[in-house]
């Protein structure tokens, strides 16, 4: 046991955070735009948005972090930032997969908040259009919270699908808890099937007080009707 | 709320058609500005030049590197799912078992699985047919990636099956036994068949997440499969985002069809009616009905 201590378990398991943390914020802001988008009155916003979100959630998500790397950044040479010491790559690497983490999650969380639109009762978007309201008012003020409530358990299970997906950032070389895992059983030889259990539980750590906690909070903040 | 979008807004007046024609043009010109600006940075590093994009007007393309790197895609997928769906109905029945000592651990190993990422479990499955096994290095990947899928959407579907089985009125198994049929009796003839009737959309939903999944692999494993023949095209022509648009297109085809036989299915079940007669009259209540479901999440 004691060749835990040899390597930076915590550290990699931070940049896992780190990476859900960012992805996750950028996910549920592009998921919600992209909902808004799917249900507005501009035709185009629709055809887009249900265009994206078919294409985009029907790719794997290895192809679009080995595309941020390979196509945006080493062929078109954006970076994402204009750091020039050493640690630029570690950063480039780390933004590019958290800009396809939150392309790719964006659909998900569209996928449920539309849901959770048509949960909202009817006559909460006719009293509120009575009122004189617009489309902008009537989604923002009236029917998003409601049906953002109503949505907290399907996005729990993608906020616990995104941390699990973090590890493919590993495929662009962010040193997060999958490239440390590698290089542990590839040191430790058979020794290693302790270093998968130890990584296993670390993500039961990471994800199950996440799913329990959200699951209280949706019980919570659900809408009694 | 369906049909949502005539309940969120009004009929256009005149106005209001000016306006939604004023975002339309707004929005097709930032759309048009993104456009530009890829396909100018594109054609600024050569990526659209004819050049880029013949090699797939190319037959020898698509037949030596294009399809078997599909072909083994699909080989894994339809692997993964052939022998994650036996191992998730034992799972899935194994946690509706009367007896403890056989639903906590079946319930403890499912939950475990769900947490750990495919990418690990892959990773792990390779290391551990290289200490135990002397499987040959050149499937290996292939053995690595069916098991990390397995373990992984064995226990996904081990629930799609414990939701399909209790949302079946109870009248069914009571019926069962009162006509004598055993336990097990009861679970395969008359619980199963019913379950994988209803289940059935999800399964197949499932078999998106599996196809997507396989490309884990390619990267990590240097498995052969569609996504891998990146590396050789892009080596061979220097056309990496051609290639990338290509083999991506592929996959959103394939998964496309597959969703789109998902809903057929679901369509053609709803037409159909459940294959479970409902009761009649207060017990009809013992039936969860399927949106309440928590069906697999397509992540």
């Amino acid at each position: 046991m004691d060749f835990l201590s040899n390597y930076d378990l915590l550290g990699a398991f931070w940049v896992t955070v780190q990476l859900t943390f960012w992805s996750a914020i950028g996910a549920l802001i592009w998921g919600i735009v992209l909902a808004g988008m799917r249900v507005s009155p501009v035709w185009l916003m629709r055809a887009f948005a249900t265009a994206y979100v078919t294409v985009v959630r029907n790719t794997p998500l290895t192809l679009l972090v080995v595309a941020a790397s390979l196509g945006l950044y080493q062929t078109l040479g954006v970076s994402l930032t204009t750091d020039t010491t050493t640690s630029a790559i570690d950063i480039t690497n780390f933004r590019l997969s958290v800009l396809a983490f939150i392309l790719y999650t964006g659909t998900f969380v569209s996928e449920a908040v539309r849901s959770g639109i048509n949960t909202v009762p009817v006559g909460q978007a006719e009293a509120s259009r009575a009122l004189g309201l617009g489309f902008m008012q009537t989604l923002t003020i009236v029917v998003l919270p409601q049906a953002l409530r109503s949505v907290v358990a399907p996005l729990a299970s993608v906020l616990i699908a995104l941390t699990k997906n973090t590890t493919i950032a590993s495929a662009i070389g962010v040193a997060e808890a999958a490239v440390l895992m590698k290089t542990m059983i590839e040191n430790e030889g058979q020794a290693g099937s302790l270093v998968f259990l130890v990584f296993a539980l670390g993500f039961v750590v990471l994800t199950l007080p996440v799913g329990l906690l959200l699951g209280w909070l949706s019980q919570k903040v659900a809408v009694k009707r | 709320m369906s049909g949502a979008p005539s309940v969120l807004y009004d009929a256009p007046g005149p106005k209001a058609k000016v306006r939604n024609t004023v975002y339309s043009v707004v929005f097709l010109a930032a759309l048009a500005l993104v456009a530009w600006y890829v396909f100018a940075a594109l054609s600024d590093k050569g990526q659209l030049t004819a050049k880029m994009w013949t090699p797939f007007t190319d037959g020898s393309t698509w037949t030596e590197y294009l399809i078997p790197g599909l072909g083994t895609t699909l080989l894994a997928a339809v692997l993964a799912i052939v022998i994650a769906l036996p191992v998730g109905a034992v799972f899935g029945i194994a946690r509706l078992s009367e007896h403890r000592w056989i639903r906590v651990p079946a319930g403890a190993l499912v939950e475990l699985f769900r947490a750990i990422p495919v990418l690990m479990l892959m990773l792990f499955s390779n290391f551990f047919y290289v200490w135990y096994t002397d499987i040959d290095s050149d499937i290996r990947p292939l053995f690595a990636v069916v098991t990390g899928l397995v373990l992984y959407n064995g226990s996904v579907l081990a629930e799609v099956f414990r939701a399909g089985i209790a949302s079946l009125p109870k009248g069914q198994s009571e019926a069962a036994y009162a006509l004598g049929l055993r336990k097990t009796q009861t679970m395969l003839t008359i619980l199963l068949p019913q379950a994988v009737t209803v289940m059935l959309p999800a399964i197949v939903s499932q078999l998106v997440v599996i196809v997507k999944d396989t490309a884990i692999g390619s990267t990590i494993l240097s498995f052969a499969d569609l996504l891998s023949n990146y590396r050789i095209l892009s080596a061979n022509y220097g056309n990496t985002i051609p290639t990338l648009i290509v083999i991506g297109l592929i996959y959103v085809v394939v998964n496309w069809v597959v969703t789109k036989l998902a809903a057929l299915l679901e369509q053609r079940m709803s037409r159909r009616g459940r294959s479970a007669a409902r009761p009649v009259g207060p017990a009809s209540t013992t039936a969860v009905p399927m949106a309440d479901l928590p069906v697999a999440d397509p992540l």
